[in-house]
C-alpha cells in the first residue's frame, strides 16, 4: 500500500529502540503529552474506570431483579442505580469509547499523519472529559441522579434529587470534550492525509471516524443547550420547559432525542468501522463494495437526524408526524442492512481464520442484526404502543449498544493491542472471553425480549412472580457476561509484561498503521509515507508477502 | 525536503496546510456554535407557535430603539475588527493596536448598554426569575414569562459569547503591542476575527427575532 520500508518479518520480533511509550516515563510527560497515541491511553484508562462503575450499578440491578420482591435495594435506590448506569455508560463510556481511544490512536496513523491537526486541543479534550467525569462522580456522592438517563422535564427540573442536575452539568461538560475530538477528526482527515491518500483510499475505519465526527458536531451542541436550559430552569428559575408558564415539556423530549437518536449512531458507526477492518483482515479479502460501505455510513449519519420522533410515539405526537418518523426509521435501516450484506459477502469464499478479533467481528454482525431487526419492530407505531416502556426496548438497545458497540470495542482492543502495546494477548484466553461475552450477552438480554413481549415494564425493582424464571435466566447470563469482561481486564494487563513480543504486522493486514513498528515511534513513521493503492488489497498483499501463516 | 521553518508545527508539512487547517477548525467550531444557538432558537420558535399573540404583545416591552443603536455599535465593531485584520497583514503595528482597542471599546459599550437594558427590564417588571422583578400586566402574564425567559436566555448566551470575544481581543491587543511575530499574529487574528463575526451575526438574528419581528 505504501513505499514505506516494511520491517524484515523474518527477524525474530523485538521492540524498536525508541517508541512512543519509552521516550519518556514521568507522570508529567503523560499528563502534558500531545501525542495522540498517549492521549488515547489516557482516555482508555479513564473509560475503563467509568465502565466498571457503570457495570457495578448494572450488577446490583441484576441481583435485585433475581427475585420478584424488592429485597436488595429500595425503589429510590433502584432509580438511582439505573440512572447512574445509563448516564455513565452512554456519555462516559460508549460515546467516547471507540473514537477517543482507537480513533485517537489510529486515525492519524491510518492516513499517514504524524499527529492530529490540533494536538493540544486533543489533550484538552481529555481534561474536559475528566472534569465532566469528576462532576458526575461528585453527583453520585451528592445523592445520585434518579430521573433516568434521559433527564425528562418536569421530572428532572422539579421533582427529583438535586444531584440529577449536577449530573446534567457533568454531561454538559463532557459534550465539549466530544466536540473538540470531532473537530480534530474532521480537520485531520481533511488536511493531513499523506500524499496519495485520496478519499477513496481511506480505510473504512477512518471513514467511520469522519462520519461520526459530523454527527458529534451537529448533535452535541443541541444536547448542550438543552441541558443548559434544564439547568438554568432548575437553578435560576429561567424556565423554558415549565408547563405552568406555557412551556412545553414535549419540546424537551424533541430536543433531547434530536441529539440522542444520532447519539445511537455515534456509538454504532465507529463499531461499523472497526468491524469492517476486522472482517476484511481475517477473511483475507477486499471489502465487498467499498464505495457502498462509505456511502451507507454517510447515509446513516444523515438519516439519523430525521428519526428522533420514534422515541415519542406514545408521548403525544400527531399521527402524521408519527407516520413520517416511522417511515424514516425504516429508511435508515436500509444502509445498515447494506452493511451487513457487505460484511457477509466479504466473508463469502474468503480464507477465514477465527482469531479473537474475528470472533468479536462475527458476533457483532449477529448481535447487531438481532438488535436492528427488533428496532424495526419498535419503529412500527402500532406495535410500539404495546412495547414502549417494556423490557423489549431495554433488550433492543442493549443489543445495539452492548452487543454492537461494546463488542466492536473489544474486537478493536484485541486487534490493535499488539500495535498499541507491542505485545500479543494470549490467544486462547482471548477466544474464551469472546465466546463468554457472546454467550453471556445473549443469555442476559435474550430473555428480556420475552419479558418485554410478556409486558414487564422497565424501571421497576419489583415484578409479579410470573416473570421470575426469565429474570433468573437473565441474571445468570449477566454472571457469564461479567466473567467475559473481567477476563480481558486480567489477561491484557498480564500481557503488558508477559505477552509475546508482537511483530509490526501480526495479522498480515494492509493498513498504514501496520507498516510501522509495534509500538510505533513517537511520530508514527520513520520515513515519509506515500500511498499508491486502494485499501484492503489482500490478493496483492498475499502475492507479495506469501500467504499469511496465521497469528505469530 | 527543505528544513521546516519554526512557524510550522510538527504535524504539518507546509505553512499553507497549517493555515488552512486552523481556518477549517474554526469554521467547524462555528458550525457547532450555530447548532448551540440554533437549539435555543428552535425552542423559541416552537414556543412562539404555541402562544403567538402573548409573545407578540410581550415583545413590546423590550427596548428596540435602545438596541437599535447597540446593533449599530456591534456592526461597527465588526467593521473595525475587519480593518484590524487588514492592518496586521500590512504589518502596521500601531494601526492594528488602535483598531483592536476600538473594537474592544465598542464591544464593552455594547455590553454596558445591554446591562442598562437589563436594569430597565427589572424596573419595568419583566424579570420573572428574580423576586419582585415581575409585575407585567399585558395579556396572560403567566405565559408571557416564557417569552421573557427566552429573551434572557438568548441575550444572556450572546453576552457570554461577547465576553469571551472581548477577552480574546484583549489577548490579541497584548500580542499586537508586543509585536514579536507578526506572521503568526496575522493567522491568529483571522481566527479571532471569524469568532467576532459570528457574534455579530448571532446578534443580528436575536435582534430581528426578539425585538423587530413583532413590532
Amino acid at each position: 500500500m505504501s513505499a514505506v520500508t516494511v520491517p524484515d518479518v523474518k527477524r525474530p520480533p523485538h521492540f524498536p529502540e525508541e517508541h512512543y511509550l519509552n521516550n519518556s516515563f514521568s507522570l508529567k510527560s503523560w499528563l502534558t503529552t500531545t501525542d495522540h497515541k498517549r492521549i488515547a491511553w489516557l482516555f482508555f484508562v479513564a473509560l475503563t474506570f467509568m465502565f466498571f462503575i457503570g457495570g457495578a450499578a448494572a450488577t446490583v440491578m441484576r441481583l435485585e431483579l433475581l427475585t420478584p420482591a424488592g429485597d436488595l435495594v429500595s425503589d429510590g435506590s433502584y432509580a438511582r442505580l439505573f440512572s447512574t448506569h445509563g448516564i455513565i455508560m452512554v456519555w462516559f463510556f460508549l460515546i467516547p469509547s471507540i473514537p477517543n481511544t482507537f480513533g485517537n490512536f489510529l486515525l492519524p496513523m491510518m492516513i499517514g499523519a504524524k499527529d492530529m491537526a490540533f494536538p493540544r486541543i486533543n489533550l484538552l479534550s481529555w481534561y474536559v472529559y475528566m472534569l465532566g467525569a469528576g462532576v458526575l462522580i461528585g453527583a453520585l456522592f451528592a445523592g445520585s441522579p434518579d430521573a433516568g438517563w434521559t433527564f425528562y422535564t418536569p421530572l428532572s427540573t422539579q421533582y427529583t434529587d438535586p444531584a440529577t442536575i449536577i449530573a446534567a452539568v457533568g454531561v454538559f461538560i463532557v459534550g465539549f470534550s466530544t466536540i473538540m475530538t470531532a473537530i480534530n477528526f474532521i480537520v485531520t482527515t481533511h488536511r493531513l492525509r499523506a500524499p496519495g491518500m485520496t478519499w477513496f483510499r481511506l480505510p473504512l475505519f477512518v471513514w467511520s471516524m469522519y462520519a461520526v465526527a459530523i454527527l458529534m458536531l451537529l448533535a452535541t451542541p443541541v444536547l448542550a443547550i438543552t441541558l443548559l436550559m434544564v439547568t438554568v430552569q432548575h437553578w435560576l428559575g429561567i424556565a423554558i420547559f415549565n408547563p405552568a408558564m406555557g412551556g412545553d415539556p414535549l419540546l424537551f423530549q424533541h430536543m433531547f432525542w434530536f441529539y440522542s437518536h444520532p447519539a445511537v449512531y455515534i456509538m454504532l458507526i465507529p463499531a461499523m468501522g472497526v468491524v469492517s477492518e476486522l472482517i476484511t483482515t481475517f477473511s483475507r479479502k477486499q471489502v465487498f463494495g467499498y464505495e457502498i460501505m462509505v456511502f451507507s455510513m454517510l447515509m446513516i449519519s444523515l438519516a439519523s437526524f430525521f428519526v428522533w420522533g420514534h422515541h415519542m410515539f406514545v408521548a403525544g405526537e400527531s399521527v402524521y408526524s408519527a407516520l413520517i418518523f416511522s417511515v424514516m426509521t425504516f429508511i435508515v435501516s436500509v444502509p445498515s442492512a447494506i452493511k451487513i450484506f457487505n460484511w457477509t459477502t466479504t466473508m463469502y469464499k474468503g480464507k477465514i481464520s477465527f482469531d479473537a478479533p474475528m470472533l468479536y467481528g462475527v458476533s457483532f454482525i449477529g448481535l447487531f442484526l438481532v438488535g436492528g431487526l427488533t428496532g424495526l419492530i419498535l419503529a412500527m407505531t402500532g406495535l410500539d404502543m404495546n412495547l414502549h416502556g417494556t423490557y423489549f426496548v431495554i433488550a433492543h438497545f442493549h443489543y445495539i449498544m452492548v452487543g454492537g458497540a461494546v463488542t466492536a470495542y473489544m474486537g478493536a482492543l484485541h486487534y490493535w493491542w499488539p500495535k498499541i502495546t507491542g505485545r500479543m494477548y494470549p490467544e486462547m484466553w482471548g477466544r474464551a472471553a469472546a465466546i463468554a461475552i457472546f454467550v453471556g450477552f445473549n443469555a442476559t438480554f435474550g430473555p428480556q425480549y420475552l419479558l418485554g413481549v410478556a409486558g414487564m415494564p422497565r424501571r421497576y425493582h419489583t415484578y409479579p412472580p410470573v416473570y421470575q424464571v426469565l429474570n433468573e435466566a437473565s441474571t445468570a447470563g449477566a454472571v457469564v457476561l461479567a466473567v467475559g469482561y473481567a477476563l480481558p481486564f486480567c489477561y491484557l494487563i498480564w500481557s503488558l509484561r508477559y505477552g509475546k513480543i508482537a511483530p509490526p504486522n501480526p495479522w498480515g493486514a494492509t493498513g498504514l498503521e501496520w507498516k510501522t513498528a509495534s509500538p510505533p515511534p513517537p511520530h508514527n513513521f520513520e520515513e515519509p509515507v506515500m500511498v499508491t493503492d486502494k485499501p484492503y488489497d489482500y490478493i496483492k498483499y498475499d502475492a507479495e508477502h506469501g500467504e499469511w501463516q496465521g497469528r505469530p | 525536503m527543505n528544513a521546516k521553518s519554526d512557524q510550522i508545527k510538527e504535524q504539518f508539512e507546509t505553512l499553507e496546510q497549517q493555515k488552512s487547517a486552523d481556518r477549517l477548525g474554526m469554521w467547524i467550531f462555528l458550525a457547532t456554535e450555530t447548532m448551540l444557538f440554533g437549539g435555543l432558537f428552535f425552542a423559541y420558535t416552537a414556543s412562539h407557535t404555541l402562544h403567538p399573540h402573548v409573545f407578540s404583545e410581550a415583545s413590546h416591552e423590550l427596548e428596540w430603539n435602545l438596541e437599535f443603536g447597540n446593533t449599530a455599535v456591534l456592526l461597527t465593531s465588526g467593521f473595525t475588527m475587519a480593518l484590524a485584520e487588514i492592518a496586521v497583514s500590512l504589518k502596521r503595528r500601531g494601526l492594528t493596536t488602535l483598531l483592536l482597542l476600538t473594537t474592544i471599546f465598542l464591544g464593552i459599550w455594547f455590553l454596558v448598554v445591554k446591562g442598562v437594558e437589563y436594569v430597565d427590564d427589572f424596573q419595568n417588571g419583566i424579570v420573572p426569575f428574580i423576586a419582585g422583578g415581575y409585575f407585567y400586566t399585558g395579556p396572560s402574564p403567566e405565559i408571557a414569562k416564557l417569552f421573557f425567559n427566552f429573551y434572557f436566555a438568548l441575550t444572556g448566551l450572546h453576552a457570554f459569547h461577547m465576553s469571551i470575544g472581548v477577552l480574546l481581543l484583549f489577548i490579541m491587543t497584548t500580542l499586537a503591542w508586543r509585536w514579536r511575530d507578526p506572521d503568526k499574529l496575522t493567522r491568529q487574528m483571522t481566527i479571532v476575527g471569524l469568532y467576532w463575526a459570528f457574534i455579530d451575526v448571532a446578534w443580528m438574528v436575536i435582534y430581528t427575532t426578539l425585538y423587530l419581528l413583532q413590532q
